[in-house]
């Protein structure tokens, strides 16, 4: 039933459908951080992706179309930070504002460059590691941004875990209050981790544009912004356990990517589903304290979901798997971990206004 | 140095003048980005926000007005009334697509019987229980399992949307159809038809958001929920304290801002759009969040904001077709806008206030 499928391959290619993620969600961690809940990234990111695809296209270089993705998300995300800790506008309402604003600003740049194809970013073949059988090709042969992603993730962790300037962040997001009564500047702070985490949403939209897809298309993200910020929740707020969750959500994307290909009979896929559905949530259960508790929750919800999916298949008979219903996985997917995942560790001032009475 | 001051009550004047505000600051930068695309800045805006109403042609345009502006007032008055509680949906967009497949699934389960008393009321069930359901995931998630409703919400637009597109190319396909996407058209059915007079662009979506209206008014000015959704906004503990149960409120807002847009998607497919296909959805469930905030949470602010921002689409459509402005940049238009309202409502909670050399 699998055997169109190269495990090989799809571990290789995990990697390359887990940075887009990894990346806006490294950059959102960092702005949760420090007490802000930015949910535009979705719009950060597609305008990302479009100024970087027209900026590799017109020079000719990849590199700098990541410089300007970056620099364009950094400006847009800007906005926000003006919005929330200068006007004191509410967070979730003008995140939503810019994740609307992006999207039609992508669409506007974009439209001379629908279906043009972006310049070549040729992988990263890495002497000697490169070489190693089996580990080699999954790991070691892929195309540089992989590895400034991972490198971001880890500058990320050692700054907030062994700096001065990662306490003073981490302690604006817990406490602005106490923060500011110690003589921190909250405002500027959160306006530098806004930008951060805004230039890393734009390298991340455009991975997709320039390296993943590679070609710009209208909604492209598709609710990748969206995903990253499930992600940060399901890291609890932490570095390494990102990386974890946006490897684990390559990993679907680019199962069900696969099985789309492969055109897998309906009995088989659902079964696949439900089982790594059910394995992901023990394994995710066994960090918890109430193992037990949380190991039951999600096995029902695992077949709740199951039997969602099932419903309108089993009036189709016993036909392939239409896409449609794959391409929902990554979505359910994230639905699931999120409610496995309690907000548990969340800083202590996330989305809450400051003013500076004094 | 100037310092903003927390006022000790939002202010009057600033609540009505901040949308005002807003929208003229829209249009000023509005002006200056159609320059930038090339276009003539004071004629764009004629087209978008003149033409419609007053113009050679508004007897066409008129009625559009309605069949715009309907969905979005009915979807953005279920929005706000979580809004005011600090629940946010913002997956409406998904509950209208589920409300019109529920609806229109009754209709062409019943096609070709004639029996209008039984087939559009049980649509009209159907549709708002679609709705209801898809907004219950997140509403008992949260209070289950204190999910964020605002991630699941969103995520099950998405999955909405895949639904919509297997229906429409599979179950739902039109058997007639000569192979094209898309289902029968519900609008010529008369028995499923949400026309009440199609060249005025009256049918039964504008009806409901009209009741909407009325009843989200009563609730807020005299029932005793409304007044607790405000108090669960505005002072959460103080509302625990004096008995409201968040999760009842939760259920409510959600529950009630789903079958609204479930309503909004099934009278739209069954009447403006006429058929269940892959894109029938233009995104009102999106632009509602806009109408919500630029009516100010209130009914009667949301009847005028659905207007006008029907009133950009429409002239938005105009303006493409005459002066070939893009439709993306009507898009970043109503982003603008909500970007400007929130800048500007910055005056209604807080006071500018010019101190003299105080050491920050």
């Amino acid at each position: 039933m699998f055997g169109s499928i190269d495990p090989l391959l799809l571990l290789a290619s995990l990697m390359v459908a887990a940075t887009p993620i990894l990346l806006a969600a490294i950059g959102e961690l960092v702005v949760e951080r420090s007490g802000v809940l930015n949910l535009g990234v979705e719009g950060m990111m597609i305008t990302g992706s479009i100024v970087g695809f027209i900026a590799a296209i017109t020079t000719g270089s990849p590199w700098l179309g990541f410089i300007a993705a970056a620099l364009s998300g950094a400006a847009i995300s800007l906005l926000f930070g003006i919005l929330t800790q200068y006007l004191m506008s509410n967070q979730v309402a003008t995140g939503l504002a810019l994740t609307l604003f992006g999207l039609g600003l992508a669409a506007l740049l974009g439209q001379g460059y629908l279906g043009v194809k972006a310049p070549a970013f040729p992988d990263w073949h890495i002497p000697l590691l490169g070489d190693i059988p089996v580990i080699g090709p999954i790991i070691f042969q892929h195309d540089p941004m992989v590895y400034v992603g991972l490198a971001i993730v880890a500058g990320v962790w050692w700054f907030l875990k062994k700096t001065r300037a990662g306490l003073v962040l981490r302690a604006v997001g817990e406490n602005h209050e106490a923060a500011h009564a110690l003589g921190y500047h909250v405002v500027r702070t959160r306006l530098l981790a806004i930008m951060f985490g805004g230039a890393c949403a734009g390298l991340g939209g455009a991975y997709l544009s320039i390296v993943r897809v590679p070609t710009y298309a209208d909604s492209l993200t598709a609710g990748a912004g969206w995903i990253a910020l499930a992600i940060v929740v399901f890291a609890s707020w932490k570095p390494g356990r990102l990386l974890l969750g946006a490897y684990l959500f390559g990993g679907v994307t680019v199962l069900q990517l696969n099985l789309q290909a492969a055109g897998v009979q309906f009995p088989v896929i659902l079964l696949a589903l439900s089982l790594i559905a059910v394995g992901v949530a023990g394994l995710i259960s066994l960090w918890r304290k109430d193992r037990l508790k949380s190991l039951g929750s999600a096995v029902s919800v695992a077949l709740v979901a199951g039997g969602t999916i099932c419903i309108p298949l089993l009036s189709g008979k016993m036909a392939p798997l239409k896409v449609e219903y794959l391409s929902m996985s990554p979505y359910i997917a994230t639905i699931l971990v999120l409610v496995i995942m309690s907000a548990s560790g969340a800083p202590g001032s996330l989305g809450k206004i400051f003013h500076a009475s004094r | 140095m100037i310092a903003l001051e927390k006022r000790p009550q939002p202010s009057q004047f600033w609540t009505f003048a901040a949308p005002i505000v807003a929208v003229i600051l829209t249009m000023i930068f509005g002006a200056a980005l159609f320059g930038l695309l090339g276009k003539p800045p004071i004629e764009a805006l004629g087209k978008i926000f003149w033409e419609p109403l007053f113009g050679e042609f508004n007897f066409f345009y008129l009625p559009q007005l309605l069949i715009k502006g309907a969905p979005l007032v009915a979807i953005a008055l279920g929005l706000s009334l979580g809004f005011k509680a600090g629940i946010w949906n913002i997956g409406a967009e998904g509950q209208y697509i589920i409300g019109a497949l529920c609806g229109a699934g009754v209709a062409l389960a019943l096609y070709p019987m004639e029996a209008r008393w039984l087939i559009f009321p049980a649509m009209l069930f159907a549709g708002a229980f679609g709705g209801f359901a898809w907004a219950m995931i997140p509403g008992v998630l949260r209070v289950k399992f204190g999910t964020n409703e605002i991630l699941v919400s969103l995520m099950l637009v998405y999955v909405a949307e895949q639904l919509l597109a297997s229906m429409a190319l599979g179950l739902m396909k039109n058997p007639e159809g000569f192979g094209f996407p898309g289902s029968r058209n519900l609008s010529q059915y008369s028995s499923a038809s949400s026309w009440i007079d199609q060249s005025n662009g009256m049918h039964w979506g504008v009806v409901i958001a009209l009741i909407g209206v009325i009843f989200a008014y009563i609730l807020f000015a005299k029932h005793i929920l409304g007044f607790q959704i405000k108090l669960a906004g505005q002072a959460p503990r103080a509302a625990a304290f004096s008995g409201v149960s968040p999760a009842r409120l939760i259920l409510f807002c959600l529950g009630t801002s789903g079958a609204l847009a479930g309503l909004a998607g099934l009278t739209e497919v069954a009447g403006p759009a006429g058929l269940v296909s892959i894109d029938f959805n233009v995104g009102y469930g999106f632009t509602a969040i806009i109408v919500a905030f630029l009516g100010r949470l209130h009914p009667v602010g949301i009847l005028f904001a659905g207007a006008l921002m029907a009133l950009t689409y429409i002239g938005g459509d105009v303006a493409q077709s005459s002066l070939g402005l893009p439709k993306a940049a009507i898009q970043v238009f109503q982003g603008m806008l909500l970007f400007f309202l929130l800048g500007v409502d910055v005056l209604t909670n807080y006071r500018v206030r010019i101190k003299q050399g105080v050491v920050a």
